[in-house]
Protein backbone atom coordinates (compact mmCIF):
# COMPACT_ATOMS: atom_id res chain seq x y z
CA UNK A 1 0.00 0.00 0.00
CA UNK A 2 1.05 3.52 -0.67
CA UNK A 3 2.42 5.98 2.02
CA UNK A 4 -0.75 7.55 3.36
CA UNK A 5 -0.05 11.07 2.33
CA UNK A 6 0.36 10.17 -1.47
CA UNK A 7 -2.10 7.58 -1.07
CA UNK A 8 -4.66 10.24 -0.24
CA UNK A 9 -3.84 12.84 -2.81
CA UNK A 10 -3.92 9.77 -5.42
CA UNK A 11 -6.80 9.12 -4.05
CA UNK A 12 -8.47 12.58 -4.31
CA UNK A 13 -7.34 12.87 -7.91
CA UNK A 14 -8.85 9.73 -8.96
CA UNK A 15 -12.34 10.68 -7.53
CA UNK A 16 -12.55 13.51 -9.16
CA UNK A 17 -15.94 13.88 -11.65
CA UNK A 18 -13.91 14.41 -15.08
CA UNK A 19 -12.04 10.99 -14.17
CA UNK A 20 -14.25 8.40 -15.07
CA UNK A 21 -15.55 10.12 -18.99
CA UNK A 22 -11.93 10.57 -19.26
CA UNK A 23 -10.91 7.41 -19.10
CA UNK A 24 -13.98 6.64 -21.44
CA UNK A 25 -12.18 8.26 -23.83
CA UNK A 26 -9.14 7.32 -23.60
CA UNK A 27 -10.30 3.54 -24.06
CA UNK A 28 -11.72 5.17 -27.40
CA UNK A 29 -9.04 6.49 -28.54
CA UNK A 30 -7.17 3.02 -30.47
CA UNK A 31 -10.61 2.38 -31.88
CA UNK A 32 -10.71 5.84 -33.23
CA UNK A 33 -6.72 5.58 -34.60
CA UNK A 34 -7.76 2.17 -36.48
CA UNK A 35 -10.60 3.95 -37.64
CA UNK A 36 -8.83 7.03 -39.07
CA UNK A 37 -6.11 4.95 -40.77
CA UNK A 38 -8.36 2.67 -42.28
CA UNK A 39 -9.87 5.83 -43.82
CA UNK A 40 -6.85 7.57 -44.73
CA UNK A 41 -4.88 4.41 -45.96
CA UNK A 42 -2.14 4.43 -43.33
CA UNK A 43 -2.41 1.33 -42.24
CA UNK A 44 0.23 -0.32 -44.61
CA UNK A 45 -0.52 -2.97 -47.69
CA UNK A 46 -2.92 -5.15 -46.26
CA UNK A 47 -5.38 -3.02 -43.96
CA UNK A 48 -7.84 -5.81 -43.56
CA UNK A 49 -5.36 -7.87 -41.55
CA UNK A 50 -4.26 -5.26 -39.59
CA UNK A 51 -7.68 -4.12 -38.31
CA UNK A 52 -8.26 -7.86 -37.58
CA UNK A 53 -5.08 -8.10 -35.75
CA UNK A 54 -4.93 -4.46 -33.93
CA UNK A 55 -8.67 -5.48 -32.99
CA UNK A 56 -7.64 -8.57 -31.21
CA UNK A 57 -4.30 -7.52 -29.83
CA UNK A 58 -6.18 -4.48 -28.05
CA UNK A 59 -8.77 -6.74 -26.76
CA UNK A 60 -5.98 -8.49 -24.48
CA UNK A 61 -4.57 -5.24 -23.70
CA UNK A 62 -7.88 -4.14 -22.16
CA UNK A 63 -8.58 -7.75 -20.66
CA UNK A 64 -5.49 -7.03 -18.83
CA UNK A 65 -6.18 -3.51 -17.68
CA UNK A 66 -9.95 -4.14 -16.76
CA UNK A 67 -8.12 -7.59 -14.46
CA UNK A 68 -5.72 -5.17 -13.13
CA UNK A 69 -8.03 -2.91 -11.02
CA UNK A 70 -8.69 -4.92 -8.39
CA UNK A 71 -5.47 -5.90 -7.10
CA UNK A 72 -4.30 -2.64 -7.33
CA UNK A 73 -6.80 -1.18 -6.03
CA UNK A 74 -6.20 -3.86 -2.85
CA UNK A 75 -2.48 -3.73 -2.73
CA UNK A 76 -1.97 0.52 -3.49
CA UNK A 77 -5.45 1.43 -1.31
CA UNK A 78 -6.71 3.20 -4.12
CA UNK A 79 -10.40 2.27 -3.26
CA UNK A 80 -11.89 5.18 -6.01
CA UNK A 81 -10.62 2.38 -8.92
CA UNK A 82 -13.48 0.12 -8.31
CA UNK A 83 -15.93 2.58 -10.12
CA UNK A 84 -13.95 2.32 -13.26
CA UNK A 85 -14.02 -1.68 -13.18
CA UNK A 86 -16.98 -1.84 -15.00
CA UNK A 87 -16.18 0.49 -17.62
CA UNK A 88 -13.24 -1.35 -18.18
CA UNK A 89 -14.79 -4.52 -18.54
CA UNK A 90 -17.33 -3.59 -21.20
CA UNK A 91 -14.42 -2.13 -23.07
CA UNK A 92 -12.77 -5.94 -22.69
CA UNK A 93 -16.07 -6.69 -24.59
CA UNK A 94 -16.17 -3.94 -27.04
CA UNK A 95 -12.90 -4.25 -28.82
CA UNK A 96 -13.56 -8.14 -28.69
CA UNK A 97 -17.33 -7.57 -30.76
CA UNK A 98 -14.82 -5.16 -32.72
CA UNK A 99 -11.96 -8.11 -33.65
CA UNK A 100 -15.01 -10.37 -34.49
CA UNK A 101 -16.44 -7.88 -37.00
CA UNK A 102 -13.38 -7.06 -38.60
CA UNK A 103 -12.78 -10.95 -38.95
CA UNK A 104 -16.50 -11.77 -40.03
CA UNK A 105 -16.68 -8.44 -42.84
CA UNK A 106 -13.36 -8.27 -43.99
CA UNK A 107 -12.40 -11.67 -43.92
CA UNK A 108 -15.59 -13.60 -44.41
CA UNK A 109 -17.33 -11.16 -46.14
CA UNK A 110 -20.64 -11.25 -43.66
CA UNK A 111 -21.33 -14.68 -45.23
CA UNK A 112 -22.85 -16.52 -41.87
CA UNK A 113 -22.41 -19.45 -43.60
CA UNK A 114 -18.83 -19.25 -44.14
CA UNK A 115 -18.57 -17.92 -40.33
CA UNK A 116 -20.12 -20.70 -39.09
CA UNK A 117 -18.34 -23.73 -40.88
CA UNK A 118 -14.86 -21.71 -39.88
CA UNK A 119 -16.25 -22.06 -36.41
CA UNK A 120 -17.01 -25.74 -36.60
CA UNK A 121 -13.84 -26.36 -38.55
CA UNK A 122 -11.34 -24.61 -37.11
CA UNK A 123 -10.51 -24.83 -33.05
CA UNK A 124 -8.79 -21.74 -32.77
CA UNK A 125 -11.75 -19.87 -34.59
CA UNK A 126 -13.99 -22.02 -32.43
CA UNK A 127 -11.85 -20.52 -28.89
CA UNK A 128 -12.12 -17.22 -29.82
CA UNK A 129 -16.21 -17.31 -30.06
CA UNK A 130 -16.86 -19.35 -27.26
CA UNK A 131 -14.84 -16.56 -25.25
CA UNK A 132 -16.48 -13.70 -27.52
CA UNK A 133 -19.82 -15.58 -26.26
CA UNK A 134 -18.74 -15.73 -22.83
CA UNK A 135 -17.70 -12.03 -22.82
CA UNK A 136 -21.41 -11.39 -23.61
CA UNK A 137 -23.03 -12.83 -21.04
CA UNK A 138 -20.86 -10.45 -18.62
CA UNK A 139 -21.73 -8.01 -20.25
CA UNK A 140 -24.99 -8.39 -20.69
CA UNK A 141 -25.41 -9.21 -16.34
CA UNK A 142 -22.83 -6.13 -16.03
CA UNK A 143 -25.81 -3.07 -14.84
CA UNK A 144 -26.95 -2.99 -11.30
CA UNK A 145 -29.91 -4.53 -12.10
CA UNK A 146 -28.34 -7.86 -13.14
CA UNK A 147 -26.72 -8.29 -9.80
CA UNK A 148 -29.60 -7.32 -7.92
CA UNK A 149 -31.47 -10.02 -9.95
CA UNK A 150 -28.96 -12.61 -9.90
CA UNK A 151 -28.23 -12.26 -6.23
CA UNK A 152 -24.67 -10.69 -5.20
CA UNK A 153 -23.26 -14.48 -4.87
CA UNK A 154 -24.64 -15.88 -8.03
CA UNK A 155 -23.55 -12.91 -9.77
CA UNK A 156 -19.87 -13.02 -8.25
CA UNK A 157 -19.77 -16.87 -9.55
CA UNK A 158 -21.07 -16.33 -13.46
CA UNK A 159 -18.51 -12.94 -13.38
CA UNK A 160 -15.52 -15.40 -12.45
CA UNK A 161 -16.31 -16.65 -15.93
CA UNK A 162 -13.43 -14.05 -16.90
CA UNK A 163 -10.45 -16.37 -15.94
CA UNK A 164 -11.74 -18.93 -18.29
CA UNK A 165 -12.39 -15.76 -21.16
CA UNK A 166 -8.56 -14.85 -20.29
CA UNK A 167 -6.99 -18.85 -20.77
CA UNK A 168 -9.25 -19.00 -23.80
CA UNK A 169 -8.17 -15.94 -25.29
CA UNK A 170 -4.21 -16.65 -24.83
CA UNK A 171 -5.20 -20.23 -26.40
CA UNK A 172 -6.57 -18.58 -29.09
CA UNK A 173 -4.09 -15.93 -29.70
CA UNK A 174 -0.57 -18.97 -28.76
CA UNK A 175 -2.47 -21.39 -31.67
CA UNK A 176 -2.79 -18.14 -33.88
CA UNK A 177 1.20 -17.97 -33.33
CA UNK A 178 1.66 -21.46 -33.03
CA UNK A 179 2.91 -22.50 -36.59
CA UNK A 180 5.79 -19.40 -36.37
CA UNK A 181 6.67 -20.63 -33.24
CA UNK A 182 6.65 -16.96 -32.39
CA UNK A 183 5.37 -16.53 -28.52
CA UNK A 184 7.00 -13.80 -27.41
CA UNK A 185 3.94 -11.73 -27.59
CA UNK A 186 2.08 -14.79 -26.43
CA UNK A 187 4.10 -15.29 -23.00
CA UNK A 188 4.15 -11.60 -22.03
CA UNK A 189 -0.04 -11.63 -22.20
CA UNK A 190 -0.27 -15.00 -20.30
CA UNK A 191 2.61 -13.92 -17.43
CA UNK A 192 0.38 -10.86 -16.87
CA UNK A 193 -2.91 -12.59 -16.97
CA UNK A 194 -0.95 -15.31 -14.96
CA UNK A 195 0.62 -12.97 -12.33
CA UNK A 196 -3.05 -11.16 -11.87
CA UNK A 197 -4.61 -14.92 -11.28
CA UNK A 198 -2.27 -15.55 -9.15
CA UNK A 199 -2.47 -12.84 -7.51
CA UNK A 200 -6.11 -13.30 -6.85
CA UNK A 201 -5.42 -17.11 -4.85
CA UNK A 202 -2.90 -15.62 -3.04
CA UNK A 203 -4.81 -13.00 -1.62
CA UNK A 204 -7.91 -14.98 -0.99
CA UNK A 205 -5.53 -17.83 0.76
CA UNK A 206 -4.20 -14.90 2.51
CA UNK A 207 -7.19 -13.61 3.72
CA UNK A 208 -8.13 -17.10 4.99
CA UNK A 209 -5.22 -17.16 7.51
CA UNK A 210 -6.65 -13.70 9.07
CA UNK A 211 -9.01 -14.10 11.78
CA UNK A 212 -12.33 -13.50 10.54
CA UNK A 213 -13.35 -9.86 10.22
CA UNK A 214 -10.35 -8.52 9.40
CA UNK A 215 -9.51 -7.79 5.72
CA UNK A 216 -6.42 -6.37 4.09
CA UNK B 1 8.60 14.48 -60.73
CA UNK B 2 7.96 10.65 -60.50
CA UNK B 3 9.08 8.68 -62.93
CA UNK B 4 5.75 7.22 -63.28
CA UNK B 5 4.32 10.46 -63.88
CA UNK B 6 6.08 10.54 -67.30
CA UNK B 7 3.29 7.98 -69.25
CA UNK B 8 -0.08 7.76 -67.71
CA UNK B 9 -1.10 4.35 -66.32
CA UNK B 10 -3.79 3.60 -69.34
CA UNK B 11 -1.38 4.43 -72.17
CA UNK B 12 1.29 1.96 -70.96
CA UNK B 13 -1.15 -0.60 -70.05
CA UNK B 14 -2.94 -0.17 -73.68
CA UNK B 15 0.91 -0.77 -74.93
CA UNK B 16 1.49 -3.49 -73.05
CA UNK B 17 -1.66 -4.98 -74.37
CA UNK B 18 -1.26 -4.41 -77.89
CA UNK B 19 2.10 -5.49 -77.86
CA UNK B 20 0.90 -8.82 -76.25
CA UNK B 21 -1.27 -9.22 -78.86
CA UNK B 22 0.89 -8.92 -81.72
CA UNK B 23 2.48 -12.57 -79.53
CA UNK B 24 5.33 -13.99 -79.86
CA UNK B 25 5.05 -15.54 -83.10
CA UNK B 26 5.86 -11.85 -84.82
CA UNK B 27 8.33 -10.52 -82.58
CA UNK B 28 10.29 -13.59 -82.75
CA UNK B 29 12.00 -15.30 -79.38
CA UNK B 30 13.39 -12.04 -78.60
CA UNK B 31 10.59 -9.96 -77.12
CA UNK B 32 9.71 -6.79 -77.15
CA UNK B 33 11.22 -4.37 -74.94
CA UNK B 34 10.20 -4.28 -71.12
CA UNK B 35 7.34 -1.87 -70.22
CA UNK B 36 9.39 -1.11 -67.24
CA UNK B 37 12.48 -0.10 -69.25
CA UNK B 38 12.29 3.36 -68.82
CA UNK B 39 9.13 5.49 -67.97
CA UNK B 40 7.54 3.03 -65.08
CA UNK B 41 10.71 2.45 -63.62
CA UNK B 42 10.38 3.44 -59.39
CA UNK B 43 13.62 4.90 -59.84
CA UNK B 44 14.77 3.24 -56.57
CA UNK B 45 17.29 0.86 -57.40
CA UNK B 46 19.97 0.41 -60.52
CA UNK B 47 18.07 -0.52 -63.64
CA UNK B 48 18.57 -4.16 -64.72
CA UNK B 49 17.26 -3.98 -67.99
CA UNK B 50 15.23 -6.79 -69.81
CA UNK B 51 12.67 -8.02 -72.67
CA UNK B 52 9.41 -9.05 -72.50
CA UNK B 53 8.96 -12.98 -71.80
CA UNK B 54 7.77 -15.26 -75.01
CA UNK B 55 7.70 -17.93 -72.49
CA UNK B 56 3.53 -19.33 -72.24
CA UNK B 57 1.80 -17.65 -69.51
CA UNK B 58 4.82 -15.59 -68.19
CA UNK B 59 3.58 -12.21 -68.69
CA UNK B 60 0.25 -11.84 -66.46
CA UNK B 61 -2.89 -9.37 -67.55
CA UNK B 62 -3.56 -8.62 -63.65
CA UNK B 63 -2.47 -5.13 -63.11
CA UNK B 64 0.95 -4.80 -61.20
CA UNK B 65 1.19 -4.57 -57.40
CA UNK B 66 2.43 -0.78 -56.85
CA UNK B 67 6.18 -0.96 -56.31
CA UNK B 68 5.70 0.46 -53.14
CA UNK B 69 3.16 -2.14 -51.52
CA UNK B 70 5.63 -5.08 -52.88
CA UNK B 71 8.70 -4.16 -51.45
CA UNK B 72 7.40 -3.11 -48.19
CA UNK B 73 4.92 -6.16 -47.00
CA UNK B 74 7.31 -8.79 -47.38
CA UNK B 75 8.20 -11.89 -45.49
CA UNK B 76 11.56 -12.79 -44.96
CA UNK B 77 11.97 -14.01 -41.78
CA UNK B 78 15.80 -13.61 -41.00
CA UNK B 79 15.24 -10.04 -40.99
CA UNK B 80 12.33 -10.06 -38.49
CA UNK B 81 8.45 -11.49 -38.72
CA UNK B 82 6.50 -9.23 -39.00
CA UNK B 83 5.73 -8.03 -43.00
CA UNK B 84 7.23 -4.50 -42.18
CA UNK B 85 10.14 -5.84 -40.29
CA UNK B 86 12.27 -6.89 -43.71
CA UNK B 87 12.01 -3.66 -45.33
CA UNK B 88 13.21 -1.92 -42.47
CA UNK B 89 16.20 -4.34 -41.57
CA UNK B 90 17.54 -5.26 -44.78
CA UNK B 91 20.10 -3.31 -45.42
CA UNK B 92 22.44 -4.76 -43.69
CA UNK B 93 22.64 -7.44 -46.18
CA UNK B 94 25.47 -7.58 -48.30
CA UNK B 95 25.20 -8.48 -51.72
CA UNK B 96 28.54 -8.07 -53.17
CA UNK B 97 30.14 -9.94 -53.94
CA UNK B 98 27.64 -12.88 -53.98
CA UNK B 99 28.35 -16.80 -55.37
CA UNK B 100 26.15 -19.57 -55.46
CA UNK B 101 27.24 -23.43 -55.61
CA UNK B 102 25.41 -25.20 -57.41
CA UNK B 103 26.45 -29.19 -57.00
CA UNK B 104 25.04 -32.31 -55.78
CA UNK B 105 24.22 -35.15 -58.57
CA UNK B 106 25.54 -33.26 -61.61
CA UNK B 107 28.15 -33.84 -63.94
CA UNK B 108 29.54 -30.34 -64.22
CA UNK B 109 29.59 -28.92 -60.33
CA UNK B 110 30.16 -25.11 -60.38
CA UNK B 111 30.35 -21.92 -58.02
CA UNK B 112 28.55 -19.31 -59.83
CA UNK B 113 29.65 -15.58 -59.12
CA UNK B 114 27.07 -12.91 -59.28
CA UNK B 115 28.29 -11.30 -62.51
CA UNK B 116 28.56 -14.94 -64.06
CA UNK B 117 24.88 -15.67 -63.01
CA UNK B 118 23.78 -12.14 -64.48
CA UNK B 119 25.51 -13.13 -68.05
CA UNK B 120 24.41 -16.20 -68.10
CA UNK B 121 21.38 -16.14 -69.97
CA UNK B 122 19.11 -12.88 -71.70
CA UNK B 123 17.17 -11.49 -68.79
CA UNK B 124 13.70 -11.37 -69.59
CA UNK B 125 10.61 -9.78 -67.72
CA UNK B 126 7.80 -11.90 -66.46
CA UNK B 127 4.56 -10.29 -64.97
CA UNK B 128 3.83 -13.25 -62.01
CA UNK B 129 0.72 -13.80 -59.88
CA UNK B 130 1.77 -14.17 -56.54
CA UNK B 131 -0.11 -16.12 -54.35
CA UNK B 132 1.14 -16.21 -50.20
CA UNK B 133 -0.10 -19.25 -48.07
CA UNK B 134 -1.15 -16.53 -45.85
CA UNK B 135 -4.25 -15.20 -48.24
CA UNK B 136 -3.13 -12.45 -49.81
CA UNK B 137 -1.85 -11.95 -53.14
CA UNK B 138 0.59 -9.38 -55.61
CA UNK B 139 1.38 -9.08 -59.20
CA UNK B 140 5.15 -8.44 -59.78
CA UNK B 141 7.39 -7.77 -62.60
CA UNK B 142 10.22 -9.58 -62.01
CA UNK B 143 13.54 -9.62 -63.77
CA UNK B 144 15.40 -12.95 -64.54
CA UNK B 145 15.63 -16.33 -66.79
CA UNK B 146 14.30 -19.72 -66.60
CA UNK B 147 15.97 -21.90 -63.80
CA UNK B 148 17.04 -24.57 -66.42
CA UNK B 149 19.59 -21.75 -68.05
CA UNK B 150 21.34 -22.47 -65.14
CA UNK B 151 20.10 -26.32 -64.88
CA UNK B 152 21.81 -27.47 -68.27
CA UNK B 153 24.98 -25.72 -67.26
CA UNK B 154 25.62 -27.95 -64.88
CA UNK B 155 24.10 -31.18 -66.74
CA UNK B 156 22.03 -32.91 -63.90
CA UNK B 157 23.04 -36.91 -63.21
CA UNK B 158 20.27 -39.29 -64.25
CA UNK B 159 19.59 -39.70 -60.41
CA UNK B 160 19.04 -36.50 -59.74
CA UNK B 161 15.16 -36.49 -58.78
CA UNK B 162 14.91 -33.34 -56.67
CA UNK B 163 16.65 -29.75 -56.13
CA UNK B 164 17.53 -27.91 -53.10
CA UNK B 165 18.13 -24.27 -52.46
CA UNK B 166 19.80 -22.88 -49.36
CA UNK B 167 19.76 -19.54 -48.62
CA UNK B 168 21.63 -17.33 -46.66
CA UNK B 169 22.13 -17.52 -43.17
CA UNK B 170 24.67 -15.63 -41.68
CA UNK B 171 23.54 -14.05 -38.12
CA UNK B 172 26.19 -10.88 -38.50
CA UNK B 173 23.51 -9.02 -41.00
CA UNK B 174 20.35 -11.17 -40.54
CA UNK B 175 19.31 -10.00 -37.18
CA UNK B 176 16.59 -13.05 -36.91
CA UNK B 177 19.09 -15.98 -38.03
CA UNK B 178 19.38 -17.84 -35.18
CA UNK B 179 15.50 -17.21 -33.61
CA UNK B 180 13.42 -20.39 -33.15
CA UNK B 181 11.35 -20.26 -35.91
CA UNK B 182 12.36 -21.68 -38.25
CA UNK B 183 15.92 -24.16 -39.21
CA UNK B 184 18.34 -21.72 -40.60
CA UNK B 185 19.37 -21.87 -43.03
CA UNK B 186 16.12 -20.94 -44.93
CA UNK B 187 15.87 -24.84 -47.31
CA UNK B 188 13.16 -25.39 -50.25
CA UNK B 189 13.10 -27.70 -53.03
CA UNK B 190 11.54 -28.47 -56.09
CA UNK B 191 11.11 -31.89 -57.87
CA UNK B 192 13.81 -31.67 -60.95
CA UNK B 193 10.28 -31.36 -63.53
CA UNK B 194 9.61 -28.40 -61.79
CA UNK B 195 12.77 -27.12 -61.24
CA UNK B 196 13.32 -27.57 -65.06
CA UNK B 197 9.49 -26.11 -66.09
CA UNK B 198 9.98 -22.83 -68.13
CA UNK B 199 7.95 -20.80 -65.95
CA UNK B 200 10.39 -21.28 -62.69
CA UNK B 201 12.09 -18.11 -62.78
CA UNK B 202 15.86 -17.55 -61.59
CA UNK B 203 15.07 -13.67 -60.64
CA UNK B 204 17.48 -10.56 -60.03
CA UNK B 205 15.35 -7.95 -60.59
CA UNK B 206 11.91 -6.65 -60.17
CA UNK B 207 9.76 -3.63 -62.16
CA UNK B 208 12.85 -3.08 -64.50
CA UNK B 209 15.54 -2.35 -61.33
CA UNK B 210 17.92 -4.81 -59.35
CA UNK B 211 16.39 -7.37 -56.15
CA UNK B 212 15.33 -4.94 -53.46
CA UNK B 213 17.12 -6.83 -50.35
CA UNK B 214 13.78 -7.39 -48.36
CA UNK B 215 12.48 -9.04 -51.50
CA UNK B 216 15.75 -11.56 -51.57
CA UNK B 217 18.79 -9.59 -53.27
CA UNK B 218 20.57 -10.44 -54.74
CA UNK B 219 18.98 -14.04 -56.72
CA UNK B 220 15.73 -15.72 -55.39
CA UNK B 221 13.65 -18.41 -57.37
CA UNK B 222 10.32 -17.55 -58.07
CA UNK B 223 7.47 -20.49 -58.82
CA UNK B 224 4.44 -18.97 -59.45
CA UNK B 225 2.25 -21.68 -59.33
CA UNK B 226 3.32 -22.16 -55.71
CA UNK B 227 2.57 -20.20 -52.36
CA UNK B 228 5.35 -17.59 -51.95
CA UNK B 229 7.84 -19.39 -48.96
CA UNK B 230 8.21 -21.73 -51.91
CA UNK B 231 10.44 -19.32 -54.09
CA UNK B 232 13.21 -19.03 -51.94
CA UNK B 233 15.41 -15.65 -51.51
CA UNK B 234 19.00 -14.92 -51.20
CA UNK B 235 19.98 -18.34 -52.68
CA UNK B 236 24.19 -19.34 -51.97
CA UNK B 237 23.25 -23.33 -52.81
CA UNK B 238 21.63 -25.58 -55.23
CA UNK B 239 22.05 -29.16 -54.92
CA UNK B 240 20.72 -32.17 -57.04
CA UNK B 241 19.53 -34.96 -54.89
CA UNK B 242 17.88 -38.17 -55.37
CA UNK B 243 15.66 -38.13 -52.37
CA UNK B 244 13.34 -35.41 -51.58
CA UNK B 245 15.03 -32.48 -49.45
CA UNK B 246 13.89 -31.14 -46.59
CA UNK B 247 12.15 -27.81 -46.76
CA UNK B 248 11.43 -25.32 -43.90
CA UNK B 249 8.14 -24.86 -43.51
CA UNK B 250 7.57 -28.66 -43.63
CA UNK B 251 10.01 -29.30 -41.11
CA UNK B 252 8.50 -26.58 -38.85
CA UNK B 253 4.67 -27.44 -38.67
CA UNK B 254 4.05 -30.56 -41.39
CA UNK B 255 0.32 -30.76 -40.84
CA UNK B 256 0.22 -26.95 -42.47
CA UNK B 257 3.37 -26.56 -44.92
CA UNK B 258 3.54 -29.48 -47.42
CA UNK B 259 6.73 -30.29 -49.65
CA UNK B 260 4.14 -28.94 -52.83
CA UNK B 261 2.48 -26.43 -51.75
CA UNK B 262 0.87 -25.70 -55.19
CA UNK B 263 -1.98 -22.92 -54.90
CA UNK B 264 -4.76 -24.98 -54.39
CA UNK B 265 -8.19 -23.69 -53.55
CA UNK B 266 -9.14 -26.87 -52.22
CA UNK B 267 -7.09 -27.57 -49.41
CA UNK B 268 -7.05 -25.52 -46.68
CA UNK B 269 -4.74 -24.10 -44.71
CA UNK B 270 -5.45 -26.14 -40.85
CA UNK B 271 -6.03 -22.62 -39.60
CA UNK B 272 -7.75 -21.05 -42.58
CA UNK B 273 -9.59 -21.59 -46.03
CA UNK B 274 -7.23 -21.33 -49.20
CA UNK B 275 -10.43 -20.80 -51.27
CA UNK B 276 -10.00 -16.73 -51.59
CA UNK B 277 -7.22 -14.48 -51.17
CA UNK B 278 -6.99 -10.52 -51.26
CA UNK B 279 -5.05 -8.63 -53.76
CA UNK B 280 -2.90 -6.43 -52.19
CA UNK B 281 -3.52 -2.39 -53.09
CA UNK B 282 -6.44 -3.67 -55.45
CA UNK B 283 -9.29 -5.16 -53.37
CA UNK B 284 -10.93 -2.53 -51.34
CA UNK B 285 -11.50 -2.75 -47.60
CA UNK B 286 -14.95 -4.02 -47.98
CA UNK B 287 -14.96 -5.96 -51.05
CA UNK B 288 -15.24 -9.68 -51.30
CA UNK B 289 -11.94 -11.22 -50.89
CA UNK B 290 -11.36 -13.16 -54.76
CA UNK B 291 -11.56 -16.47 -55.59
CA UNK B 292 -7.69 -17.96 -55.80
CA UNK B 293 -7.52 -20.26 -59.17
CA UNK B 294 -6.00 -23.78 -58.87
CA UNK B 295 -2.51 -23.63 -59.23
CA UNK B 296 -2.97 -20.07 -58.86
CA UNK B 297 -3.74 -20.03 -62.45
CA UNK B 298 -0.96 -21.68 -64.23
CA UNK B 299 -2.87 -24.64 -64.87
CA UNK B 300 -2.77 -24.61 -67.94
CA UNK B 301 0.89 -24.22 -68.08
CA UNK B 302 1.58 -26.35 -65.06
CA UNK B 303 -1.27 -28.92 -64.51
CA UNK B 304 0.38 -32.12 -66.52
CA UNK B 305 3.11 -31.80 -63.79
CA UNK B 306 0.97 -33.39 -61.37
CA UNK B 307 -1.63 -35.55 -63.68
CA UNK B 308 -2.56 -38.60 -61.70
CA UNK B 309 -0.97 -37.33 -58.07
CA UNK B 310 -3.56 -37.08 -55.37
CA UNK B 311 -3.57 -33.76 -54.40
CA UNK B 312 -5.18 -33.68 -50.85
CA UNK B 313 -2.19 -36.14 -50.01
CA UNK B 314 0.31 -34.20 -51.66
CA UNK B 315 -0.13 -30.58 -50.68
Amino acid sequence: MLAAAPRMSVNRWLSARAVKPLVFVLALVPMGYLLFGAVTGQLGPNPAEALVRSSGDWTLRFLCVALAVTPVRLSLGLAPLARLRRMLGLFVFFYAVLHFLAYSWLDKGMEFSEIAVDIAKRPFILVGFVSLLLLSMLAATSWNGAVRRLGALRWQRLHRAVYLIAGLAILHFFWMRAAKNNFAEVAVYAAILGALLGWRVLHRWRNRQLPSGRSS
Amino acid sequence: MRASEITPRPVYEDRRRLLQGWGAAALGAIGAPSVWAQSTRPGVLAPLDARKSTVAGAMSMDKPTRYQDASSYNNFYEFGTDKADPARNAHTLKTTPWAVEVGGLVKKPATFGLEDLLKLSPMEERIYRLRCVEGWSMVIPWVGYSLVELIKRVEPLGNAKYVEFLTLADPKTMPFVGSRTLDWPYAEGLRLDEARHPLTLLAFGMYGEVMPKQNGAPVRLVVPWKYGFKSAKSIVKIRFTENQPGTAWNKAAANEYGFYSNVNPKVDHPRWSQATERRIGEDGLFDKRRKTLMFNGYEPEVGQLYAGMDLQKFY
